[in-house]
């Protein structure tokens, strides 16, 4: 589904992707972890081209990622996108949130997106929350209605962008649950995050980043019982201290 | 106070006829900053660069300047239509206000957090149906104070073009009332403020008004 080979990409003088080669099949949870400024967010936002790259190439549903424009527009619809920050339209209640997509992008009818809709937000548990405005909601509420949001399109893939790390720790179970049903309904993820639990339940494939490199891409048994590199047993020892 | 009101009919010609060339020119300007408020923040670099000429020229020149080129400067051009001073008057606070309709709508859509564009786009919007779904409705609520203050600037610069002899405007009463009909100038000005006054006064209580209707929570 998304095959990425030899992408390089820098910030000014930081080279942040260095020949990074990816591949997440159809079907399969792909997370990606490593430490803060590794590049992991970086790669997740070159899928849907939020992020230019420099060299290499990209490959989405078999297609390589066209340049800005409507054809662009067009990938990035089958694509969803979750967002640290949430990014809800601050300006729309939830349900216009996940109704816009399907009505401005796909020329759906009103009545039947706002069905759609619904039917999204009772999955992600929020349905009651339908006609508020984002700040209205808890910050869990918000990332599961980004990811209704997200899901409206039927997107081929999601990808997610951190989506726990600005939320309450009693918050990120409830987004982590809508996630790992997402998965188990056979959902193609590529997952950034920090949780070691979501790796370890719902992954088919970790892949460690450090410095812009794919540093090792194996399952979750074997690369948190056997990690091969020094430096994933480093950042391991760190974030399993506790 | 016997000035204001025996010749209340003129200056309340003369308040419509402020009022009239106001709603002209405050429609003309707010279209004409929206749109070059967008050329400032568009990929296109063409478009910025005609964004920034027309914010440097028209934002750094006296209001006086621009009216005087556009009512002496066009007839040189060979152009010419009727109530001509009128419409030029009108085109010169349109030309000046846009400048700064402009500025206040950037800053506007800068205020919008990058965030929301990338959510626009990861959606699958075309860059025109970002800004114009996303972007521009919460850019626009913010700058409605701003905006307000250089709609109010605007009535009050609208003075100059009653001072070109556009008669039937609320300034062009002054010279009306004392040169013509040899009326002392003090009542006639305080006649004139208070019409000024009348116009400013409601519209920016509406400003409030609507400042409050169109807020978002955050």
């Amino acid at each position: 589904m998304i095959h990425m080979t030899g992408v390089n990409k820098h910030f000014g003088p930081l080279h942040v992707l260095r020949d990074v080669e990816l591949t997440v099949p159809t079907g399969q949870v792909v997370v990606v972890i490593g430490p803060s400024g590794s590049g992991k967010s970086t790669l997740c936002r070159t899928i849907n081209r939020l992020e230019s790259i420099d060299s290499g190439r990209i490959e989405v549903d078999g297609k390589p990622l066209p340049a800005e424009g409507r054809e662009l527009a067009r990938l990035r619809a089958d694509v969803g996108m979750v967002f640290q920050s949430f990014n809800l339209f601050a300006h729309k209640t939830i349900l216009e949130n996940v109704t816009l997509g399907p009505v401005k992008v796909r020329g759906m009818k009103a009545d039947e997106a706002r069905k759609l809709g619904m039917e999204l937000l009772e999955r992600v548990g929020i349905a009651n929350q339908a006609d508020k405005h984002p700040a209205q909601l808890s910050g869990g509420q918000q990332q599961r209605a980004a990811i209704a949001r997200a899901l409206a399109m039927k997107p081929k893939v999601m990808l997610f962008d951190e989506p726990t790390s600005a939320l309450d720790p009693e918050m990120i179970t409830e987004v982590l649950d809508v996630m790992i049903s997402l998965a188990k309904d056979g959902m193609t993820m590529l997952v950034v995050t920090h949780e070691m639990g979501f790796a370890r339940r719902a992954a088919d494939r970790v892949v460690f980043m450090a410095d812009g490199q794919v540093v090792e891409d194996a399952t979750p048994e074997s690369f948190f019982q056997n990690p091969e590199s020094d430096r994933a047993k480093d950042f391991l020892s760190k974030i399993l201290a506790h | 106070m016997n000035v204001i009101i025996d010749n209340i009919d003129l200056f309340w010609d003369g308040l419509l006829g402020t009022l009239m060339i106001c709603a002209y020119a405050a429609v003309g300007s707010l279209v004409l900053g929206v749109v070059l408020g967008i050329f400032r923040v568009s990929p296109v670099p063409p478009l910025r660069w005609i964004g920034q000429a027309w914010v440097t020229v028209f934002r750094n020149c006296p209001l006086t300047v621009v009216l005087f080129f556009c009512a002496f400067g066009l007839p040189e051009l060979g152009v010419d239509f009727p109530d001509f001073y009128l419409w030029v008057g009108i085109l010169g606070l349109v030309l000046y206000t846009s400048a700064f309709v402009c500025e206040a709508v950037r800053s506007g859509i800068n205020a919008v957090q990058p965030g929301q564009a990338e959510a626009a786009r990861a959606i699958g919007l075309t860059f025109t149906q970002s800004l114009g779904l996303i972007i521009l409705p919460q850019a626009l609520r913010t700058v409605v104070p701003p905006l307000g203050s250089v709609l109010i600037a605007m009535v009050k610069n609208s003075a100059l073009v009653g001072a070109f002899g556009v008669g039937g405007e609320l300034f062009a009463t002054v010279d009306t009332l004392t040169s013509a009909r040899g009326l002392p100038l003090i009542p006639v000005l305080v006649g004139v403020a208070i019409g000024y006054l009348i116009i400013t006064l409601p519209a920016g209580a509406l400003l409030g008004l609507l400042e409050r209707k169109v807020a978002i929570a955050r």
